[in-house]
């Protein structure tokens, strides 16, 4: 942004707050007291497990097993993240192979539901092509089925394929995911028509529109998509489709540590926080992006 | 959609739209759309994985569900209380608390849109609810309450009938603040000032007028995209309960159509069943769906 431009968004962002404070709608104090301390107690309950996974991962045994339970850790030792090596050392396949198997899944998933998603997205946003508005209705309707409730005919459909303890079934219905398509459509239908109709008058194909011209207009869109995916990638347990141990996801052996009772709930909380921190941080970097995507996730009618 | 007068012309027109979109349609036609139809038709057989082809059942499937199962009447049940509680609930706790942190400094209004997003992120960290709920002697809530003295001994929370609805209610509603909430601060977001200050010209007073007379009609899209996913979510509570409290629970108080097709579906092999299971859950989230999308739809469009 030039300099001009951008003294001038400064001004008008000032005249903006000084007219909203002048004609802003009242607001009474109770009111803002009663939004405060709804919002408090909210974010406390909301925050309550990662609180208690924090500290009683840091607990050393002793504390885990006092009685009664403490709500605090008087000695914090890293002890437990120690005692996950030793704990996973004990299974039939290292842990480095669970950590590349989930970082590989995540990657690989998410780069090629962002590659498959916005190709699709873009004739979908831009051109009224014969039997796109029932197609795209169809996907949208598709938002409704999560995988809970497709996951028997699914099975049947990815073991039929001979898919069963192979990568592609579990990247397969992550890339087919229909929430990312939704999005970069929505996103895409902002970009001023003009703008590619110019693009197509100098002769640029279409899928070099899509690269040279959409693409970087739909960044913080793209974002979006990468951090929703990551999300979802990262925490998946490969459920029904893998029984190979070698091929077996991190959280899989998150949840067999967490279900050995109390000894172990060090260990488990250890773990959990570490398998939080990623996706957090990559939320955390990137949030304001995702809003602004998100801001065109309406379903319009 | 207008009629086309060259449906020739215009597909070859378009063919290299095709040659985009066909990657993701064959994905989806596989992964998503395919499983919906094969539930129908495995949903008329006695598909049980040994036996193949499987031998058309007509309707026994369904008859046996509706007429014979005493446990999908029981699944059923709870789905739909879960359903009805969590669903409602989320929606509007989604809706208010987004509309609450609107108005703060964006600092703050990042920092609670984190608070209430993290447990969506942080996919499995809900297992901690079971050391919360725990009902041995390193039960949090149990010592809390005991020390309060409003018990006198440990509560079993994730075994007692009483309480398991309950407690599912309370995590997945901790887990419901996902797409929708995010949706719903970012259109908020979006909503332009001009709007309030002619507002408060026409004689919106407070708050709430506020809210039921120019915020939430302007947000129908938002409010349409939010209700698909909560519906989504209010009826796929299944993970959740057999992590934390196991599978069969006592009694099956907490047994979900979702718990329960996937007993049939990797436990018991009757894939047939298991699909018919599959087929009415998608039926009922799809009326569900349609309901709720009319409702919303008059109100937004008023």
């Amino acid at each position: 942004m030039s300099k001009a431009k951008a003294v001038e968004a400064v001004d008008t962002k000032k005249l903006k707050t000084r007219k909203r404070q002048k004609e802003a709608i009242a607001r009474t104090w109770w009111g803002n007291a009663f939004v405060f301390l709804f919002l408090g107690l909210m974010a406390v309950f909301m925050l309550l497990p990662f609180y208690y996974a924090i500290m009683q991962s840091l607990k050393p045994m002793e504390e885990i097993f006092a009685y009664p339970p403490r709500f605090y850790v008087v000695n914090p030792s890293f002890n437990n993240f120690r005692s996950l090596g030793i704990l996973t050392d004990s299974l039939w396949i290292p842990l480095s192979r669970a950590i590349f198997n989930t970082v590989f899944v995540t990657l690989a998933g998410t780069v090629c539901n962002v590659v498959v998603s916005s190709l699709a997205a873009f004739p979908f946003a831009k051109y009224n092509f014969p039997g796109s508005q029932f197609t795209f209705k169809v996907i949208t309707k598709a938002l409704l089925f999560t995988g809970a409730v497709t996951a028997v005919p699914q099975y049947l459909l990815i073991a039929k394929a001979g898919m069963v303890n192979t990568y592609f079934a579990l990247l397969g219905p992550a890339v087919a995911a229909p929430m990312g398509m939704f999005l970069l459509k929505n996103f895409m239908s902002q970009i001023p028509t003009t703008m590619l109709e110019a693009a197509e008058l100098d002769g640029a194909s279409i899928p070099r529109i899509w690269w040279q011209i959409v693409l970087p207009n739909v960044k913080p869109a793209v974002l979006t998509l990468i951090i929703l995916c990551f999300q979802s990638l990262w925490n998946m347990t490969g459920g029904n489709f893998i029984y190979e141990e070698k091929l077996k996801l991190l959280p899989t052996i998150l949840q067999q540590i967490s279900s050995s009772g109390i000894a172990y709930s060090g260990a488990a909380a250890a773990a959990s926080v570490i398998l939080m921190i990623p996706p957090l941080f990559v939320y955390i970097l990137v949030q304001s992006r995702v809003l602004e995507t998100m801001a065109h996730a309406g379903i319009d009618k | 959609m207008a009629k086309r007068k060259n449906l020739g012309r215009d597909i070859k027109r378009y063919s290299v739209c095709y040659f985009m979109v066909a990657p993701y349609i064959l994905l989806f036609l596989f992964f998503i759309l395919a499983p919906i139809i094969i539930a129908f038709f495995f949903s008329f057989t006695d598909f049980n994985m040994v036996k193949f082809p499987p031998d058309f059942s007509g309707l026994d499937n369904y008859i046996r569900i509706f007429l014979e199962d005493d446990d999908f009447l029981i699944a059923i049940r709870n789905t739909l209380v879960l359903a009805c509680v969590t669903g409602p609930i989320s929606y509007f706790a989604c809706l208010f608390l987004a509309w609450f942190i609107n108005e703060l400094h964006p600092f703050l209004r990042a920092f609670f849109t984190v608070c209430f997003y993290a447990p969506t992120i942080s996919g499995t960290l809900y297992v901690m609810w079971g050391f919360l709920f725990s009902g041995d002697q390193y039960g949090i809530l149990n010592n809390v309450l005991m020390d309060l003295g409003i018990l006198s001994e440990p509560y079993q929370w994730l075994t007692n009938t009483e309480s398991m609805l309950p407690i599912i209610m309370v995590v997945q509603i901790w887990m419901s603040f996902g797409s929708a909430f995010l949706s719903f601060v970012a259109g908020l977001q979006g909503i332009p000032r001009s709007l309030y200050e002619a507002g408060s010209v026409d004689g919106v007073r407070n708050r709430w007028q506020e809210l039921f007379y120019l915020t939430l009609p302007s947000m129908g899209p938002q409010l349409l995209f939010g209700a698909v996913m909560q519906i989504a979510g209010a009826f796929s509570i299944g993970a959740t309960i057999t992590a934390l409290m196991g599978y069969p629970t006592t009694d099956n108080a907490a047994l979900t159509v979702v718990t329960y097709i996937s007993d049939f579906g990797s436990i018991r092999y009757e894939m047939g069943y298991a699909c018919a299971l599959s087929f009415i859950l998608f039926v009922i989230i799809l009326a569900t769906h349609w309901v709720i999308e009319h409702i919303i739809m008059k109100y937004a469009s008023d």
